[in-house]
């Protein structure tokens, strides 16, 4: 544990993690009014970033074209990012976890099919799913959520497997079992509390990986719709104003790179923490 | 060698049927009546039930199914519903375009990662950290992000690259260096987004490889046998590190037409991704199904090459004496 908290890379991800945090929960304390409010268009819009309009806001990212602040927009896009990211995550650890934990525990044609489902869904390019997930029904914040999950178990799936197929074969379970406690209760009560630790390795990574992926769905208008903002849309809006205000899509891919960076580094560094085979932290 | 990789081709099949059937399922289960958006409101339900007819709708599931595998099968795909076109023609031009840009990434991102991969495992710690950093953030990059931003930099800015499409409009009047010419820059700025994130991903790796050969004793041995540390890392650790990275070739292969299907979108590159993105938004399931079912093809293609790679790279399965 001290390990980890000296490593650089933990302080990396999470003083990210906090800060975008802190200021998603704290969305109207940081920022300017709502994300949605349009003042005068004409004379508020594309302004550049460290403005202030004629009315003597002040505008740190500038604004877009129809004179939304940048700034705003991005801590309300961090909520729905950072809601959206968790709450696929913990679907998708849900799901693995159990698929996992069944595949470890019950051998024979209950764990060839459960893994040849996991194989099945690792060998799909995720996007291809996703979209045809999203192909099927009306876009929504919740959609993207469900079709998230659905397609991220596989990893913590198998690592789950992994370790409790090793842990089957260890005492204190046998020991359990012989003494006639169910096998479904010793799997709940004896054998996943502790196979979980790699998941939270999986989890980390994942969530950097569910924050991409809402994203590019919402770029692709099928995932938060506007005017609600989603670093995604953001994107996708400021796609059209390249020439004269790029910065409307350059800050919300910024705070995107800065989060997926954060939770991979923080998973890395995670990973040797938790692994003492490998190698010490750069 | 030949059973590992029948084994291998008849996992591929079994993946290909599964996506044709997940694909069906889905459309068929998706809400709203094909045959009431095809006719419109005004029609009557004898209307309605006559194209149900017409069009097999009428029948068990199963045997849609059946129906509908077996022309999927010969090559008969339907007609798109946006544009008319067969859906045979609309994705026969585009797998070339995909192939070509996935292929030349692919090998390029190997190529660049290997150096760099390579070069920072034998780097000081300084070198090490500040390569580090620059592969996990060039792997975190969104692509249609990246896309946009070297849009914005070589397009609009230094006016160098076009930014859309797969030729300019006058490349039909174009001919021989001129017309390559052409092509060429419009091949540039979404290879070069794909790659730059493929690099990242794959120098991360061969980096991990790298350094878990280097902990083993052979190295150490190699080592105390008085070879330099060049050859050590030559003939020792390069070889050894090559297997996982060849396998890890085919496990990204799902990660990269992922990426490859956004970039296209970004910059209209006229590839099975881009086909797939305009279907969906105008819901023309015919050509998503069989958009779905094609990027299924040549991913678990991709898995078979790599699996002959590796099993002529590797003897222990070259001789039919591995686990793998």
């Amino acid at each position: 544990m001290r390990r980890l908290w000296r490593d650089r890379r933990t302080a990396f991800g999470v003083t990210v993690l906090a800060i975008v945090t802190g200021a998603a929960v704290a969305g109207p304390l940081v920022s300017t009014g709502s994300p949605t409010a349009q003042h005068d268009i004409v004379a508020t819009r594309f302004l550049r970033p460290l403005a202030t309009d004629h009315s003597g806001s002040f505008h740190p990212l500038g604004t877009d074209r129809f004179g939304r602040d940048v700034w705003t927009r991005l801590v309300y896009g961090a909520r729905v990012s950072l809601a959206v990211g968790t709450l696929a995550v913990l679907l998708s650890v849900m799901i693995g976890v159990l698929v996992g934990g069944v595949a470890g525990f019950w051998p024979g044609p209950v764990r060839t099919s459960l893994l040849a489902l996991t194989d099945f869904a690792l060998a799909l390019p995720r996007v291809v799913l996703l979209l045809l997930l999203a192909a099927m029904a009306r876009p929504s914040a919740a959609l993207v959520i469900v079709v998230l999950g659905l397609t991220g178990w596989m990893s913590v799936a198998r690592l789950v497997h992994g370790e409790v197929r090793s842990l089957a074969a260890r005492p204190f379970v046998e020991g359990a079992v012989a003494l006639g406690v169910p096998r479904g209760r010793v799997l709940v009560r004896h054998i996943l509390p502790n196979a979980l630790t790699p998941v939270i390795v999986s989890a980390a990574l994942g969530l950097g990986n569910a924050i991409g992926l809402e994203a590019s769905l919402s770029f692709l208008g099928l995932g938060v719709q506007p005017p609600t903002p989603s670093w995604g849309n953001m994107i996708a809006s400021g796609r059209d104003t390249l020439v004269n205000a790029p910065w409307v899509a350059a800050a919300p891919g910024i705070a995107l790179v800065l989060v997926v960076v954060a939770c991979t580094l923080l998973g890395d560094a995670l990973q040797d923490a938790l692994d003492p085979r490998s190698s010490r932290a750069p | 060698m030949l059973t590992h990789l029948g084994t291998r081709a008849l996992a591929g099949a079994i993946v290909v049927t599964g996506v044709v059937t997940l694909t069906f399922l889905l459309v068929r289960l998706a809400p709203g009546d094909p045959v009431e958006r095809l006719l419109g409101p005004t029609a009557t339900p004898t209307q309605l039930a006559a194209q149900r007819r017409a069009l097999g709708l009428d029948r068990p599931l199963a045997a849609q199914y059946a129906i509908w595998l077996g022309r999927f099968a010969r090559g008969d795909w339907g007609r798109s519903i946006a544009t008319g076109r067969p859906v045979r023609a609309l994705l026969g031009d585009a797998v070339p375009a995909t192939l070509a840009l996935v292929g030349t990434s692919l090998v390029l991102s190997y190529l660049l990662g290997l150096a760099v991969g390579a070069w920072q495992s034998g780097a000081g710690p300084r070198v090490d950290t500040a390569l580090s950093i620059t592969t996990v953030t060039l792997f975190a990059l969104p692509g249609y992000w990246l896309g946009l931003m070297l849009v914005m930099a070589f397009t609009y800015w230094a006016h160098w690259l076009p930014a859309f499409g797969a030729a300019g409009l006058d490349a039909d009047g174009l001919t021989g260096w001129s017309r390559l010419a052409d092509r060429l820059r419009h091949f540039a700025l979404p290879l070069a987004t794909l790659t730059l994130i493929g690099v990242g991903g794959a120098a991360r790796f061969v980096r991990g490889a790298m350094r878990d050969v280097m902990r083993q004793p052979f190295v150490t041995t190699a080592a105390a046998k008085g070879l330099s540390p060049f050859q050590v890392t030559r003939r020792h650790v390069a070889r050894n590190a090559f297997i996982p990275v060849i396998t890890l070739i085919g496990l990204s292969l799902p990660a990269l037409f992922s990426g490859a299907v956004l970039v296209e979108a970004v910059f209209a590159w006229p590839g099975v991704g881009r086909r797939l993105v305009e279907a969906v938004q105008a819901r023309d399931y015919p050509v998503v199904m069989a958009a779905t079912a094609v990027t299924a093809v040549l991913v678990v293609a991709g898995n078979l090459l790599t699996d002959v790679g590796v099993a002529w790279i590797d003897p222990r399965i070259r001789r039919g004496r591995g686990d793998a």
